[in-house]
């Protein structure tokens, strides 16, 4: 149960900077979520945190102590990996011991802790097999199981619901969120699912070419994000973004409604909406379309009551409120404050 | 285009077997070479050794008349046949436990970050590299009786006085043996284990490291069971290179002091081509078919476990 925190860390690899000089912060017990498209450096910081590479530069303390140059070892840190790597000549009951044989436990509680992590993932069945005779999905859980079984400082887990189904996904989801609130360690977790991030992380840092966009609640990063990059790559469909003369107005689906829908004290801004198609999705209705005065090629979306009589092919007068609305740089894409 | 054209352009662009896809030509195609180089190098060789084993051939009478199992019965008779079958199993069998024991230390060492690691490797890979008979040749002065700098420097130290007289004595000059032996096979074994070595993918190491191995535990716990059909398959090479090797013997101590250092291999040499005696000779060295035949065969499921992994 600690605390991590990352100051300035970068790690080059030859001319590449994979993690550009990234400074964060867990709190005590924390789910924290990094979120970022692939190969914007979440596998690598995760690794510098472990202790499995060195950093170019910066510095890292797990429960307030500097763990530069320390194996992972004595850092006490749990991880899944991206690829499991799991022990190809171990049975399951082995892998998943194999860190409490490392640690000394003895052969009793060994046997009950693993079969407690085993029931908690659903692969009791499985003990006694190679990691080759399972699915993929099935040795993740078991790589899970395995980081689970410990008691360490920190969980550094790298994707680890990624090859499950949807819904065996929800479910472990759910048990590794119930697990992380009764133990309380600290867990950082890696994804690049921005539905999982937000309904999983306590807060969430956003990278993008190694460096953190945004780091946040999940309320924060969606309603007020800071740059483009982090106001489209968050929510499904992703923020509208319309540019205009000196500054690129961004608005979320929902908050893009007709004109009708507003009163005088939510001083909406009105544009002209031509819708092109209409999506039914069963519990929403997406428009997309073009806004008048507006570059034709920027496809605006707009999310809908199913109920909605909003025809394809007419032109409505829609808005969005004051506070929905959010300003960015066109050239920088970072986000203008306090003009609005 | 005519209809006719388009029909036949059509038909051109269905989906067809390229020669490539057919597995029995390529079969038939990849095999012929291998089959034509076994029979006429391998297969012609062993047949006539094994006709030969049965008769009573000589330098000087070429004829090959069938005897039955006379000749075999005159190798089994010679003393020095047994001492040289002995001989086979106990330097077959120590020097390869020296060389399974060396190389997988040398590829733990090697696969290592360290300074000059390509330096390091070349000078382990050099006596592989060095003709056999060339680098015996030097071993031959090393062990000199009366010049060896291995006395020299045992008599400096004031370990020694006079001269060990390596190849001298039987089980000094055994002992000799085994160590040029061993010495020439490491290298090819510790290449053979690095491969597998770095074959083990580096997150497997890293979990080991994250799950709190310290270094003897991943060393025997990891990497060596991960290693063990590589490790395996260059131990089975060991044997066959050590069973047929008969350089190391001839070169050291020509079979002697008086055919105490014999092998199989060496003995057939001697009696069938220094001796002219091709039956005797070919008789011995039939001796040599039924460990090769199990070493091959294990060889074989070796490999297919090593596919597995
Ligand atoms: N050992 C290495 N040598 C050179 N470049 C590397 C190395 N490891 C990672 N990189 C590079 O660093 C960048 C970040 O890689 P990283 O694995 O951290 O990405 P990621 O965010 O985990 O991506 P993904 O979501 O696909 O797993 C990538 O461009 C990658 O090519
Ligand atoms: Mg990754």
């Amino acid at each position: 149960m600690s605390v991590v925190e990352v100051r300035g860390l970068t790690k080059e690899f030859g001319d590449m900077v994979a993690v550009d000089h990234v400074d964060l912060a867990s709190r005590e017990g924390e789910f924290l979520v990094l979120l970022g498209p692939s190969g914007c450096g979440k596998t690598t910081l995760l690794r510098m945190i472990a202790g499995l590479e060195e950093p170019t530069s910066g510095e890292i303390y797990i429960g307030g102590e500097k763990m530069n140059g320390l194996p992972p070892r004595i850092r006490k840190v749990a991880m899944v990996f991206q690829s499991y790597a799991l022990y190809p000549h171990m049975t399951v009951a082995r892998n998943i011991a194999f860190p409490l044989r490392a640690e000394g436990v003895d052969k009793a509680e060994q046997d009950k802790r693993v079969r407690w992590a085993a029931e908690l993932l659903g692969i009791d069945r499985y003990l006694d097999r190679r990691p080759r005779q399972l699915s993929g999905g099935e040795r993740q859980r078991v790589a899970l199981a395995r980081a689970l079984v410990r008691e360490p400082n920190v969980f550094l887990l790298d994707e680890p619901l990624s090859n499950l189904d949807a819904k065996l996904r929800a479910a472990a989801r759910d048990d590794l969120l119930e697990f992380q609130r009764r133990v309380g360690i600290t867990t950082i977790y890696v994804t690049h699912d921005q539905v999982e991030a937000m309904g999983m992380g306590d807060r969430i840092a956003v990278m993008r070419d190694g460096k953190i966009r945004q780091f946040g609640t999940p309320e924060e990063i969606y309603s007020d994000p800071a740059d483009t990059f982090v106001a489209t790559f968050i929510g499904s469909p992703p923020m509208n973004l319309l540019e205009g003369e000196h500054r690129v107005v961004g608005f979320r689906p929902e908050n893009f409604k007709p004109i009708g829908e507003f009163t005088e004290r939510d001083v909406p801004s009105t544009f002209r909406f031509h819708v092109n198609r209409s999506e039914y999705l069963g519990s929403d209705r997406f428009l997309y379309g073009v806004v008048e005065g507006y570059d034709e090629n920027t496809k605006v979306i707009a999310r809908v009551p199913v109920g909605s009589t909003i025809a394809e092919g007419a032109t409505y007068e829609f808005g969005v409120a004051a506070a929905d609305l959010c300003y960015f740089d066109p050239r920088t894409g970072k986000r203008l404050r306090g003009d609005a | 285009m005519s209809d006719e054209a388009l029909a036949a352009g059509v038909a051109s662009r269905r989906p067809r077997r390229s020669l490539l896809d057919s597995e029995r030509l390529l079969a038939v195609g990849g095999l012929t070479p291998a089959v034509v180089y076994i029979v006429a190098l391998v297969g012609f060789p062993f047949v006539l050794a094994v006709l030969m084993a049965f008769s009573d051939v000589t330098v000087g009478d070429p004829s090959l008349d069938f005897v039955g199992l006379e000749t075999l019965r005159q190798v089994l008779e010679d003393p020095v046949f047994w001492r040289a079958l002995r001989n086979t199993l106990f330097f077959t069998v120590v020097s390869n436990a020296l060389v399974v024991i060396l190389a997988t230390a040398l590829a733990l060492i090697l696969t290592k970050d360290f300074k000059f690691k390509w330096l390091i490797r070349l000078l382990v890979l050099l006596p592989w590299t060095t003709p056999v008979s060339l680098a015996t040749i030097s071993w031959l002065w090393t062990l000199d009786t009366i010049f060896s700098p291995i006395d020299w420097v045992l008599r400096q130290l004031g370990l020694l006085e006079g001269n060990m007289i390596w190849l001298g004595q039987p089980r000094l000059a055994l002992a000799s043996v085994i160590i040029v032996h061993t010495w020439r096979i490491v290298p090819l074994a510790a290449v053979i284990v690095m491969a597998g070595m770095l074959a083990i993918p580096t997150e497997i190491r890293d979990a080991s490291d994250i799950d709190g191995a310290g270094f003897w535990r991943r060393t025997f716990e990891i990497e060596i069971p991960l290693m063990a059909p590589i490790i395996g398959v260059a131990v089975l090479f060991g044997v066959i290179l050590s069973v047929t090797d008969m350089t190391v013997v001839h070169v050291l101590t020509r079979g002697g002091p008086t055919n105490y250092t014999q092998v199989l291999a060496s003995w057939a040499f001697y009696k069938g081509i220094e001796g002219g005696d091709l039956a005797q000779g070919a008789g011995t060295a039939l001796f040599l078919l039924p460990v090769l035949v199990a070493v091959a065969a294990l060889i074989l499921r070796f490999a297919r476990r090593t596919e597995v992994l």
